[in-house]
């Protein structure tokens, strides 16, 4: 048997049905391994020993037929754990304890998974590098001093460094895809409504979802299946048939019709993408796609669109930090001194100069030239797609314009910060399904991306379209430890 | 078009977020770039465009206001940074 820590979610379930494996033993495989692996900083708030505890009362009295029967899993905190420090990543949720669960990790403990702690990332899951985070940079498994993406930068990195078997994220504008992406992972953002809102802190409510991070397809398809529920504490999600994501999973995409947008072919695209992009083409082809030239005419706008309704979305949500109910509150000349200097302080730069942006954006003025001017253009890139959509199943591109950079490379300039999410954002405006899947290594031996979007809840056609490249690319990533002494 | 300080100034008041000169400076440029950026949407003709302002095509669903969770008061006054066991506690508001 190999390692515990690098088998699939898939194999350590059937290693634990055949009692081949406790969920202690797992369990414990993955807290040691953690416990070496501090330098690469996933964690915000670890829950090893009490994994431990809940792994020991699984043994004790296991169910074998829940569908994560005793897995430890580590997720992203941004998520509210009952009783649970919950940060997203902010000094001004720094010592935040919900008093209750999200619906995406409730559903994962009712299938029997165990945490194992709160995964670092990008702070209000504002970035696209993990470095806006008050808890510090979290390094990638790949290479010395490498972003590992953002936002969900600790659960991609937690994921490929094999100190979690596989995680949840939230994606806004790319920050699942984009996060596995840059390590080498599989990464999929859900139809708008399909996982619930419900106990997520909230940044950018027309446009976020919480979404499946794992090591392949399939058990992609498994922890999908689990977290996707309809859930009427979140007035946005949809009741809509769910399919058994893992069970109706299948290679055989012969005839898919599968759409290549000539508009993804941007400026100053680097040549590995574009030869990943050709290679990609070719994959889908060997399994029996045709492929398709279709046209998004918006897409160029896109980025531009999201830059007025995700800041100004979130300057409304982020209204309620005024250290007053929780979190942290700084000492004023009167209650108005002590919001100004609360949030000043609290907040860090990005996220300020999002509240900022969006502020503006809606202030009286300027609504109808910026706020109300973006919701048109983005009826626009809607629109695109449900045009494409009469042609084609689904659309295949890169997922990023570049593989990871270096830790502080792109910090001094948040548009080439923004300029990363590029192929993703679209879709969150869309509101559609897309997966992102490693296509193969550049140059210098980091992982790049193919992004497949779907319909809206055609989940299990991106799945399947996934599921059988991934046969053809048998991608392995190229990963040495190098942070473990 | 560009923002000048004074409307630096003015956000941060209406995002009750304090700035101080230096930041106002920096924020000055990070916010006109960002703004040169966005101002690509103009080269759109969208008078006769809809909004969109829901994703998600669905009426939203009624359901009854019902106590779920009992006895949380002192966990939630816990994650206050001042309260009086009883109530949150605030700067003096009235003089």
């Amino acid at each position: 048997m190999s390692d515990i820590t690098s088998q699939t979610l898939s194999e350590i379930i059937k290693n634990i049905r055949e009692k081949k494996l406790s969920s202690q033993e797992v369990t414990k495989a993955f807290v040691d391994r953690s416990e070496k692996s501090k330098l690469l900083n996933v964690f915000i708030t670890e829950d090893f020993s009490t994994a431990l505890e809940k792994s020991k009362i699984f043994d004790d009295k296991p169910n074998f037929d829940l569908k994560l029967p005793g897995v430890p899993i580590a997720v992203k905190d941004l998520f509210c754990t009952n009783g649970i420090n919950t940060t997203a990543g902010s000094k001004i949720l720094n010592n935040f304890v919900p008093t209750y669960e999200s619906t995406v990790t409730q559903n994962i403990w009712d299938q029997g998974a165990i945490l194992l702690g709160k995964l670092n990332c990008d702070e209000f899951a504002m970035g696209s590098s993990n470095e806006t985070s008050f808890f510090g940079n979290v390094q990638n498994p790949i290479d010395k001093n490498l972003v590992p993406g953002g936002s969900s930068g600790g659960s991609s990195s937690a994921l490929a460094g094999n100190l979690t078997p596989v995680t949840i994220g939230t994606d806004t504008g790319g920050s699942i895809r984009q996060p596995a992406s840059f390590t080498g992972t599989v990464g999929l953002k859900p139809t708008y409504g399909s996982c619930s809102r419900y106990g997520i802190v909230a940044f950018a409510s027309s446009l976020d979802q919480a979404g499946p991070m794992s090591k392949d397809v399939r058990d992609c398809s498994l922890l999908l299946e689990v977290i996707s529920t309809y859930d009427r504490k979140d007035s946005t999600s949809i009741d809509f048939k769910r399919n058994n994501y893992s069970s109706e999973l299948t290679s055989n995409i012969k005839g898919k019709k599968i759409g290549i947008p000539s508009e993804y072919r941007i400026d100053g695209m680097t040549k590995e993408i574009e030869e990943l992009w050709s290679k990609g083409i070719e994959y889908a082809k060997d399994c029996g796609a045709e492929i398709i030239d279709i046209s998004l005419p918006h897409t160029n706008y896109a980025l531009a669109t999201y830059y007025i309704v995700a800041p100004a979305e979130a300057s409304s949500n982020l209204a309620r930090y005024d250290g007053v109910k929780y979190g942290f509150r700084s000492i004023g000349k009167n209650l108005i001194d002590m919001y100004e200097k609360t949030r000043s302080e609290g907040f860090g730069d990005e996220v300020k100069r999002r509240i900022m942006i969006g502020t503006y954006v809606l202030s009286s003025g300027y609504y109808d030239a910026y706020y109300l001017k973006a919701q048109k253009v983005r009826k626009l890139i809607k629109n695109d797609f449900d045009e494409a959509y009469k042609k084609v199943d689904a659309i295949l591109t890169p997922s990023t314009p570049s593989s990871a950079f270096k830790i502080g490379e792109k910090t001094n300039d948040p548009v080439s910060m923004y300029l990363n999410d590029i192929f993703t954002v679209p879709v969150n405006l869309a509101g559609l399904p897309a997966i992102s899947i490693p296509g193969g290594l550049d140059t210098k031996g980091y992982p790049l991306g193919l992004q497949i979007i779907g319909k809206a809840f055609d989940e299990q056609n991106i799945l399947n379209i996934a599921y059988a490249m991934e046969e053809k690319i048998n991608f392995k990533n190229k990963i040495t430890d190098w942070w473990i002494k | 078009m560009t923002i000048d300080l004074k409307t630096i100034k003015q956000i941060s008041k209406l995002s009750r977020i304090s700035v101080d000169d230096e930041k106002a400076k920096k924020l000055e440029g990070d916010l006109n770039s960002i703004f040169e950026f966005i101002e690509k949407l103009n080269e759109l003709k969208t008078e006769d465009v809809e909004p969109l302002t829901s994703i998600a095509e669905t009426t939203l669903k009624f359901r009854s206001d019902e106590v779920k969770s009992k006895n949380i008061r002192n966990q939630i006054l816990k994650n206050s940074p001042e309260n009086n066991k009883d109530f949150f506690v605030v700067p003096k508001v009235i003089e």
